[in-house]
C-alpha cells in the first residue's frame, strides 16, 4: 500500500494511541513515544512494523504517540491511519483481512 | 548481599551496623538507645515567641550549612510551608548542603526539586516522593541517595538518632504566641497533626509557621509550646482546597464496588470479624468503598467495630457518629468531614506517628489491628507489594503506613484492579519491594481473589464460606495475557533511593533507570 497523503488515527486518551503516517522515501521511518516505553517500547515497535508489513507499506514516516494502548488497539490505529492516507477508508475496507 | 525478599543490596550501603532485611519481627526484643535533642533553655519568661520572618526564625535557631529540616505533610498538596522555609534558607541565609527530612513530599514541593538540581539540597528523607522531586531523584540528580521510610519507620529512625533533625518546622493551622499548635480553628485546617509530634519532640529546634494566631493557650495542643523556639505568622500556610477535599466520595465505579464487596466478604469470612474488631482502610476507590459493604455485614451479624485508625475520612466519621465504631484514632485527615470531627466528635482522637506505627516502641496501634485494606501499584507472585515506583522505574509513590499496617495486622488485604491501562498490577517481580510478601495475606482483584500460601488458615476460611479463590500465579498469567509480558526494566548501577524496611534494615534500593529508546534496538 502506498502512503499518498498525511493521515492520522487515534487519540491521546489513556489506553489509546495517535498514529500519524506521512509519505516517505526512505523506507519506514518510525518515531515512538509512549507512557510505557521502558516496558513495552520494543513490543510497540514490533507491532507497528509488523502491521505496516502486512499492509505492504514500504515507504512511510510513521509517528506513534502511545498512552498505554493494548496491541489490538495499536494494530487498529495503524491500519486506520494507513487506509486514510490512501483514501481506502471511505469504502471497501478489507475487514479482518491483512491484520491479525 | 541478597535480603529476605530476594533483593540485591550493594555492600557499600551496609556500613555502621546497617543490615539487609531479614524478615518480619527480626528486631523483636532488641534494645535501642534513644537519641536526645540538644535544646535551648528559655528560663527567662518570654511574653511571646513571635518572630518577624522565617529567615529571622532560622537565624535564631542557628541554621547553618548541612542543616536537616523536618516537615510534615498534613497540608498535603496544598502545603506552602516547606517551600517557604527551604527558599528562605537558600535565598536569604545562603545555606548549603541542606537535607529535607519530610514525612511526605509531593507536587506541592516542586520548588525543592530546583534546589536539588542546583545542589543546595543534598539529601531527602521522606515517605512520599512524587512530582518533580521524584523525577529529579530518579534521574540521579540528588547528591546522596534518598532514604524512603514508612510512617512508622520514620519515628523509629528519629528516635534511634539515625536522622537528627536540626530544625523541625510545624505548619500549624492555629498557634498561640508561644507555639501551642492545633490543626483546627484556623483558615487552613488539617485536623490531626500526628506526624509533627515525634519530630517536634526530637528536633534541636522547632519553628511554628501559622496563618492564624489565636489567644494563649491554644488547647488541647498537638505540638506543645514547651518544644517550640519561635513562631512566625505568614499570610497563608496552604491552599485549603488542596489540604482537604470537600468529602471523600465513595466510588461509583462498578469495578471498584465489585472489588470492595469481595473485600467485605473476605473480612466477614474470617474469625477476626467479631464484636469489637479493629479496622483500617486506605482512601483509594475500592478500599474506601469497602466501608460501605462492611457496614452491611456488621448489621447482619449485629456487631460493631471496636476502633479504627489511620488517615481518616468522612465515611469512617459517619460510622462513628452512627455508633457503629467505638473509637477513631487519627494520625491524618483527608477530608473536611474528618478535619471537622477530630477532637470534636466524642471518641475521635489524635495520635502521633510513633503511636500509630513505630515498630520499635512498646506497642503501636497497628500491632492491635485485625484488618487493613490497602491498595498497590504492583504486587508480585511472592505477594511483595510496590507502592513507591511506577512500573517505568520512576519514583512516584509513598510507602506511607502500608508496610506498618500490613506487618501489624492479623489480616492484610490488598485490593487492586488486575491491570491499569497497559500495566499489569499483578506481576512476576515488583519494581521495588515496599511491603514484604510475608506481611500480605489476601489479594482481591477484579479477576479473582488469591490468598498467600503462608496463610492456610485464611484459605480454609474462604473455602468454608464458599468464596472462590485462585493462585496468584494464575492472576499474573491472566494479566499478562491481557496486556502482554513487559520487558524487564534496565538500570544503571547508581542507587538513587534506599528503601528502608520499617525496622531500619534495607528492604530494597531504587537505581537510576536506563530509559529505552528506539535507536538502541
Amino acid at each position: 500500500m502506498e502512503i499518498k497523503k498525511p493521515a492520522v488515527a487515534g487519540t491521546l486518551e489513556s489506553s489509546d494511541l495517535m498514529v500519524t503516517v506521512e509519505p516517505g522515501s526512505n523506507g519506514i521511518e518510525l518515531a515512538i513515544s509512549s507512557s510505557v516505553m521502558n516496558q513495552y517500547g520494543r513490543q510497540i515497535k514490533n507491532t507497528v512494523l509488523e502491521t505496516l508489513d502486512r499492509l505492504e507499506v514500504r515507504q512511510a514516516k510513521v509517528t506513534v504517540v502511545d498512552k498505554g494502548a493494548l496491541d489490538c488497539t495499536i494494530k487498529a490505529r495503524v491500519e486506520c491511519a494507513v487506509f486514510r492516507s490512501c483514501d481506502q477508508s471511505q469504502k471497501n475496507i478489507p475487514w479482518g483481512g491483512a491484520i491479525v | 548481599m541478597r535480603n529476605a525478599v530476594g533483593r540485591d543490596i550493594p555492600d557499600y550501603l551496609l556500613t555502621g551496623g546497617k543490615e539487609v532485611y531479614q524478615g518480619k519481627n527480626y528486631m523483636d526484643g532488641k534494645y535501642m538507645q534513644k537519641a536526645a535533642p540538644k535544646t535551648r533553655r528559655y528560663e527567662k519568661p518570654q511574653e511571646s515567641k513571635l518572630v518577624e520572618t522565617i529567615a529571622d526564625a532560622l537565624r535564631q535557631c542557628g541554621c547553618k550549612d548541612g542543616c536537616t529540616f523536618s516537615f510534615h505533610h498534613h497540608l498535603r498538596n496544598g502545603d506552602y510551608v516547606a517551600n517557604m522555609v527551604v527558599q528562605a534558607a537558600v535565598e536569604e541565609l545562603g545555606i548549603k548542603d541542606i537535607t529535607v527530612a519530610a514525612t511526605s513530599l509531593g507536587s506541592a514541593h516542586d520548588v525543592i526539586a530546583d534546589y536539588i538540581e542546583d545542589g543546595r539540597v543534598i539529601g531527602v528523607q521522606t515517605s512520599g516522593i512524587r512530582g518533580r522531586i521524584g523525577d529529579v531523584v530518579s534521574e540521579g540528580k540528588l547528591k546522596t541517595p534518598a532514604i524512603i521510610r514508612s510512617h512508622g519507620g520514620r519515628p523509629r529512625a528519629i528516635e534511634a538518632g539515625e536522622v537528627h533533625i536540626d530544625i523541625a518546622v510545624v505548619a500549624a493551622p492555629t498557634s498561640d504566641c508561644v507555639g501551642n499548635c492545633r490543626g483546627i480553628g484556623g483558615k487552613s485546617n488539617c485536623g490531626s497533626l500526628g506526624y509533627a509530634m515525634t519530630d517536634a519532640k526530637y528536633a534541636d529546634h522547632v519553628i511554628v509557621v501559622t496563618d492564624t494566631l489565636v489567644d494563649f493557650p491554644n488547647m488541647p495542643a498537638s505540638v506543645e509550646a514547651i518544644d517550640v523556639d519561635a513562631v512566625v505568622v505568614v499570610d497563608s500556610i496552604g491552599d485549603p482546597k488542596k489540604i482537604a477535599s470537600a468529602a471523600a466520595r465513595i466510588s461509583q465505579n462498578p469495578r471498584d464496588l465489585m472489588m470492595a464487596e469481595n473485600v467485605a466478604k473476605v473480612i466477614a469470612a474470617t474469625p477476626y470479624f467479631k464484636e469489637g474488631f479493629s479496622f483500617q482502610t486506605g482512601v483509594g476507590g475500592p478500599s474506601l468503598a469497602a466501608n460501605l459493604f462492611l457496614e452491611k455485614y456488621m448489621d447482619e451479624r449485629g456487631i460493631k467495630m471496636g476502633w479504627a485508625i489511620g488517615g481518616i475520612c468522612g465515611p469512617m466519621v459517619e460510622l462513628l457518629k452512627k455508633g457503629k465504631v467505638g473509637k477513631v484514632i487519627d494520625v491524618q485527615d483527608f477530608d473536611l468531614d474528618a478535619v471537622n470531627s477530630i477532637n470534636q466528635t466524642p471518641n475521635h482522637f489524635e495520635m502521633s506517628a510513633s503511636q500509630y506505627a513505630n515498630p520499635a516502641n512498646k506497642g503501636a496501634f497497628v500491632n492491635k489491628l485485625d484488618f487493613v485494606v490497602l491498595a498497590a501499584l504492583e504486587i508480585d507472585t511472592g505477594f511483595n507489594v510496590n507502592v513507591l515506583t511506577g512500573s517505568d522505574g520512576v519514583l512516584r509513590g509513598a510507602p506511607g503506613g502500608h508496610p506498618d499496617t500490613a506487618a501489624g495486622s492479623k489480616c492484610c488485604i490488598i485490593v487492586t484492579p488486575l491491570v491499569r491501562g497497559r500495566m499489569a498490577t499483578v506481576c512476576e517481580h515488583v519494581v521495588t519491594v515496599t511491603t514484604p510478601g510475608d506481611c500480605v495475606d489476601v489479594l482481591v482483584t477484579d479477576y479473582g481473589i488469591a490468598v498467600n500460601p503462608l496463610r492456610p488458615d485464611l484459605i480454609a476460611c474462604l473455602d468454608e464460606a464458599g468464596i472462590p479463590h485462585v493462585s496468584i500465579e494464575e492472576l499474573k498469567e491472566k494479566a499478562y495475557s491481557l496486556v502482554g509480558r513487559p520487558d524487564d526494566l534496565e538500570w544503571e548501577d547508581k542507587v538513587v533511593a534506599i528503601l528502608e524496611a520499617r525496622d531500619g534494615t534495607i528492604l530494597d534500593v531504587v537505581r537510576k533507570i536506563k530509559p529505552y529508546t528506539l535507536d538502541e534496538a
